[in-house]
């Protein structure tokens, strides 16, 4: 791809991201919040094409976006109170939040991240990557794989009940 | 590889931090949830980042960032189930008024 268009993809991506993020950590109303999530979801995998990971693209948007923001927004409609929106939103704890939050960005992790010396890799990324995925998650990686399913199984049974009608 | 790994590092951190904010600042325990999954997709763009740039040929961090999103996935769930739960005893989704075993 030409360099600047690459540049302008991740520019916009990145913003995009951050924006919506920040949406939807300051916004006064719920919904808008988790609609600005789906934004971000959206934009973060814009971000995976950038770097060359389409079958995690897909699965952001298939997984996050298909399946978890619906899940918030059916979660937000049960849980809102009939009357009146104008209950604040932000808690006691807004400056001392703010304060650790500007120092973990800038005290800690953007210096680690401009200041380290990356040891870069000039190889390709495969081009067969889908494969290689597939037959990792049978061979290397089976025991994870193989738990994960465990897990949303036992997440499963435990959501149905919780939530369930007593 | 042109654009520099430290951009999409600086990318994943600052959307940590803006999720660590407001994990730490909001009172309705949806938006709590809400904002560490904008913490789960920071992790994510850092593995697939350091993936990419620096061990291209073996897809680790690809790996791990789709057990990151079967485990947010998992997570989601059972806190939205959590606060379903609570919602219908006490009436109220605000982390600050469910306060029976604060001390």
């Amino acid at each position: 791809m030409a360099e600047p268009v690459v540049y302008t993809a991740f520019f916009i991506l990145s913003a995009i991201t951050l924006l919506a993020a920040l949406g939807v950590v300051l916004s006064r109303n719920l919904l808008h919040s988790a609609l600005l999530l789906v934004l971000s979801f959206f934009s973060v995998a814009g971000l995976y094409i950038l770097l060359e990971a389409e079958f995690l693209a897909a699965i952001q948007v298939l997984i996050y976006v298909g399946a978890i923001s619906v899940l918030y927004l059916f979660a937000l409609m049960v849980t809102r109170r009939v009357t009146g929106e104008g209950i604040r939103q932000h808690n006691a704890q807004v400056g001392p939040a703010l304060l650790v939050t500007l120092l973990l960005f800038a005290g800690i992790l953007a210096p680690v991240a401009l200041c380290a010396n990356w040891h870069n890799s000039s190889l390709p990324p495969p081009p067969d990557a889908i494969p290689m995925l597939g037959e990792g998650f049978m061979t290397h990686y089976v025991l994870p794989f193989e738990l994960m399913g465990v897990i949303l199984l036992v997440a499963l049974v435990g959501a149905i009940i919780l939530a369930r009608e007593t | 590889m042109i654009i520099p790994l430290s951009w999409y590092l600086v990318v994943g951190a600052a959307l940590f931090c803006i999720g660590f904010f407001g994990a730490l600042t909001r009172r309705n325990a949806v938006a709590i949830l809400m904002a560490l999954e904008l913490m789960l997709n920071a992790v994510n763009i850092n593995l697939v980042a350091f993936s990419r740039y620096v061990t291209p040929h073996l897809l680790t961090g690809q790996f791990f960032a789709i057990f990151v999103v079967g485990i947010a996935a998992a997570e989601a769930a059972l806190g939205l189930a959590i606060i379903i739960a609570i919602y219908r005893v006490r009436e109220t989704a605000n982390a600050d008024e469910i306060n029976l075993m604060k001390w």
